[in-house]
């Protein structure tokens, strides 16, 4: 055998094959992107080397205005902070606002507020797993679970006026009373629920091309997760049984029976099974509300905080006067500051009340679980190829209006 | 939450192996509070994750707040869970507002790696300077924003409301 | 019934003539300009692109898709993702500070004739957020053609702005706003098209803009 004649290192043909290194710009405009993010893609062929978020481009002032606001004229602005679970929002800064003023709420709000909340989290999920499954090329997901959404605003629609963006809690419980029928439509909903779910799995569970996508992609171990401060179904499906409707009590979590889905091992296909399994956890917390809704008052008695009902006002001057300081002035509250959490969708949403003796708080800050969990993205992308980049950012479920306020 | 002889005990302890890193103890309205001296806050946080019968390990929350009128002017909050007691206890470290320069605090980012983007968020918003933090740069706003928007000195902005119509016809 | 399907099978034969021949083309042909026509196809067949800022994305252009509210029977199925096949930017959200010169760089990318929609009340004048943050009203960076109020506004308000929109297409694709921006010049063709090379105000506006972009 012939020596080789031309050795490499003379000719300067180099072995080293991690040269090739091209960033890319994935966003803010991207059908993948699920809202206005923008990803500083470092890639090698298809592997994705180092990955940076840019975000604010969705920024919206939401806590700067809120502090110019009387306290019930912030319930709008919060709920446009993660605009697919804005019954969270307002739940965080009402719950807050309660705890800063001492109200107790009555029963039949705490279970209405209940009941709109687990609907909030099924219409978010539903959201999440259309536009997720539409991303990985399951498009017909997008047009069956816009299909049950749809119901879900119906129910809203029927009790608020609005499909989105309710306004519905206040300080003190909730703006009205649900009307007739509503009850009826909304169990019917909630026993039907749990099929829709199942008719989802049976598309989705064993479609090879889902499989392949979803296992085995975007695993983060559980401690980096609890490090990177992530909440939610994220921190679920990686086995920690973290859930704060079961570890703080609020509202009527401690009275209904559920369950939390945990996964194992925190690739991108426990996450899809976590949340689906809420869903359907969500569906029976509905259905035992509605069959456990007290009678009673739907909003707090205490006329220094709370609309007196309109039919008073023409009687009572007592009332009149109250009316008329809530809505020019609204009611002042003792300095004080008051850092309230719930589960939202995503994770922990908490909401951070400063009040300093005006009407108006003077900051409002909400600790938004997408902001939190996008600092996981990186560890759930890097290494990978950039389909499981897109497989991964779908699972991680971030809503930019959260991440930016 | 620890309640309020649980506080006091807690900041006793704290006297021991950090003399003077606690200024006060604040139980309002539920929830527990150790204020501390922003030059030591980092001991505080430290403590408050290792010692064996705390262990505080989860930051759940890293914001900051502008007491104008009152000084010193800047808090910053940390919001700390303990997960297997489930217990809350917030840090707060008041920071002095020193005109043009920024106030300065030691990060934690070593300790809490996800206070990285919620120091980010402090520091685009008030100003606050973060020692030792990796990639401290605006986050939310344009990159060559000027100003920290989120100060109570900082105007809303928006535009004025016209009615340029009404005020062509009827003067 | 009958007489219409002998007439017919004579006039695939070839047997109609004269008289015969013009009345029935005459009653099956409609004669219009080149004009109609072309605005009657562009109305009717819109290609959206895939465009969603914020809480408005949601409803359009996600919801309007989705079988309760058909876009398809509209001819606007086809949603485009890139803005050079796009021919309608739907403004669902609140157009942020920093996303602004973003939504202006695709809007420049689309090629003409397009339309915009300024959906709901945050693109059309900032909405509620009268703050730093947010540019008050999408109108003062780009020419809007249709303003749909609502926050965010039904699907079924969304339509029919669409169909306003349809409607005005029909009526004549060009607005005029070139003339009132004092924007001549900056269309944008697709290659080979008959302006394809901007004016030279307009070449020299886009080299200052790159050279501050690359700066």
């Amino acid at each position: 055998m012939a020596e080789a004649t031309v050795s490499t290192d003379e000719i300067g043909v180099s072995d080293d094959r991690t040269k090739e290194v091209m960033t890319v710009n994935v966003g803010p405009h991207h059908p993948a992107t699920h809202g206005v993010l923008r990803l500083v893609v470092d890639l090698e062929g298809e592997v994705v080397r180092e990955l940076r978020p840019v975000i604010g481009y969705v920024h919206t002032g939401i806590e700067k205005s809120c502090e110019d606001k009387s306290y019930w004229k912030v319930i709008p602005f919060v709920e446009r902070m993660d605009y697919v679970s804005y019954f969270f929002q307002m739940e965080a800064f009402c719950g807050a606002v309660e705890r800063l003023v001492g109200l107790e709420i009555p029963p039949r709000a705490k279970y209405l507020r209940t009941i709109f909340l687990e609907l909030n989290r099924i219409h978010s999920h539903l959201v999440w797993l259309g536009t997720t499954a539409l991303d990985l090329g399951a498009i017909s997901m997008l047009w069956y679970c816009f299909r049950e959404r749809d119901r879900i605003l119906d129910l809203f629609e029927m009790a608020t006026g609005q499909r989105m963006h309710t306004r519905y809690f206040q300080v003190g419980g909730v703006i009205e009373d649900i009307p007739l029928g509503f009850e009826e439509k909304c169990r019917a909903f909630a026993e039907e629920m749990p099929v829709r779910v199942g008719q989802y799995e049976d598309l989705l569970d064993r479609n090879e091309v889902f499989l392949q996508r979803t296992k085995g992609t975007g695993v983060v171990p559980r401690e980096r997760l609890l490090e990177l401060g992530v909440t939610g179904p994220l921190l679920r499906a990686a086995g920690e049984p973290w859930d704060l409707r079961k570890a703080f009590d609020y509202l009527v979590y401690p009275e209904v029976d559920f369950k939390i889905p945990v996964g194992t091992v925190g690739d991108n296909y426990d996450r899809y099974r976590v949340r689906v399994a809420e869903m359907v956890e969500s569906a029976r917390i509905v259905a035992q509300c509605l069959h456990a809704l007290p009678e009673g008052p739907f909003i707090a008695d205490d006329r220094k905080y709370v609309l007196p009902p309109r039919s008073e006002l023409s009687t009572s001057m007592e009332s009149l006067i109250h009316h008329f300081k809530l809505v020019t002035e609204g009611y002042r509250v003792e300095p004080g500051e008051v850092y309230y959490s719930i589960e939202s969708p995503r994770g922990e949403l908490g909401c951070f009340v400063l009040a300093d003796g005006s009407a108006k708080p003077a900051r409002v800050h909400f600790r938004d679980p997408s902001f939190v969990n996008l600092q996981a993205f990186r560890d759930m992308a890097v290494g990978g190829y950039v389909a499981d980049m897109i497989a991964s950012l779908g699972m991680l479920d971030p809503i930019l209006g959260g991440v930016d306020r | 939450m620890p309640d309020a002889p649980g506080l006091e005990l807690i900041r006793g302890e704290i006297e021991v192996d950090h003399p003077g890193a606690v200024l006060d103890t604040s139980f309002d309205r539920g929830q527990a509070a150790l204020i501390a001296d922003p030059r030591r806050a980092l001991d505080v946080l430290r403590w408050l994750k290792e010692q064996p019968g705390q262990r505080y390990d989860f930051l759940s929350s890293l914001h900051a707040a502008d007491y104008l009128p009152n000084e010193p002017r800047f808090g910053v909050h940390y919001e700390l869970i303990n997960r297997n007691r489930v217990e809350r206890i917030r840090v707060k470290a008041m920071l002095a507002d020193r005109g043009e320069e920024l106030p300065e605090i030691d990060s934690c980012v070593e300790l809490f790696p996800t206070a990285e983007a919620q120091e980010r968020e402090a520091f685009d918003f008030f100003g606050i300077e973060f020692r030792g933090h990796p990639n401290l740069t605006r986050i939310l706003m344009p990159d060559d924003y000027v100003g920290w928007p989120q100060r109570r000195d900082f105007p809303v902005g928006g535009e004025p409301v016209t009615f340029t119509y009404s005020e062509r016809r009827y003067g | 019934m009958r007489s219409k399907q002998l007439a017919a099978r004579d006039m695939l034969r070839g047997d109609l003539e004269g008289e015969d021949l013009e009345r029935y083309v005459e009653e099956r042909v409609v004669t219009t300009n080149f004009e109609k026509m072309l605005n009657l196809a562009r109305a009717n067949s819109i290609f959206p692109l895939t465009f969603g800022l914020a809480c408005c994305a949601i409803e359009a252009p996600i919801s309007i898709v989705t079988a309760r509210y058909d876009l398809a029977r509209f001819g606007a199925e086809a949603l485009r993702a890139s803005p050079r096949q796009a021919d309608l930017i739907i403004l669902s959200g609140r157009v942020s500070i920093k996303m602004a010169p973003v939504v202006r760089r695709l809007y420049d990318q689309m090629l003409e004739p397009k339309w915009v929609m300024a959906m709901g009340a945050c693109s059309s004048s900032a909405g509620m957020f009268a703050n730093y943050a947010v540019v008050q009203g999408a109108d003062k960076f780009m020419p809007v053609d249709i303003y749909v109020p609502g926050c965010p506004p039904r699907p079924e308000a969304v339509l029919y702005g669409f169909t306003k929109l349809q409607r005005k297409i029909m009526g004549s694709p060009d607005q005029g706003w070139r003339q009132r921006y004092n924007a001549a010049g900056t269309e944008e063709w697709a290659r080979g098209g008959p302006r394809s090379e901007p004016s030279p105000e307009a070449a020299l506006a886009y080299d200052e803009a790159r050279e501050l972009a690359r700066a």
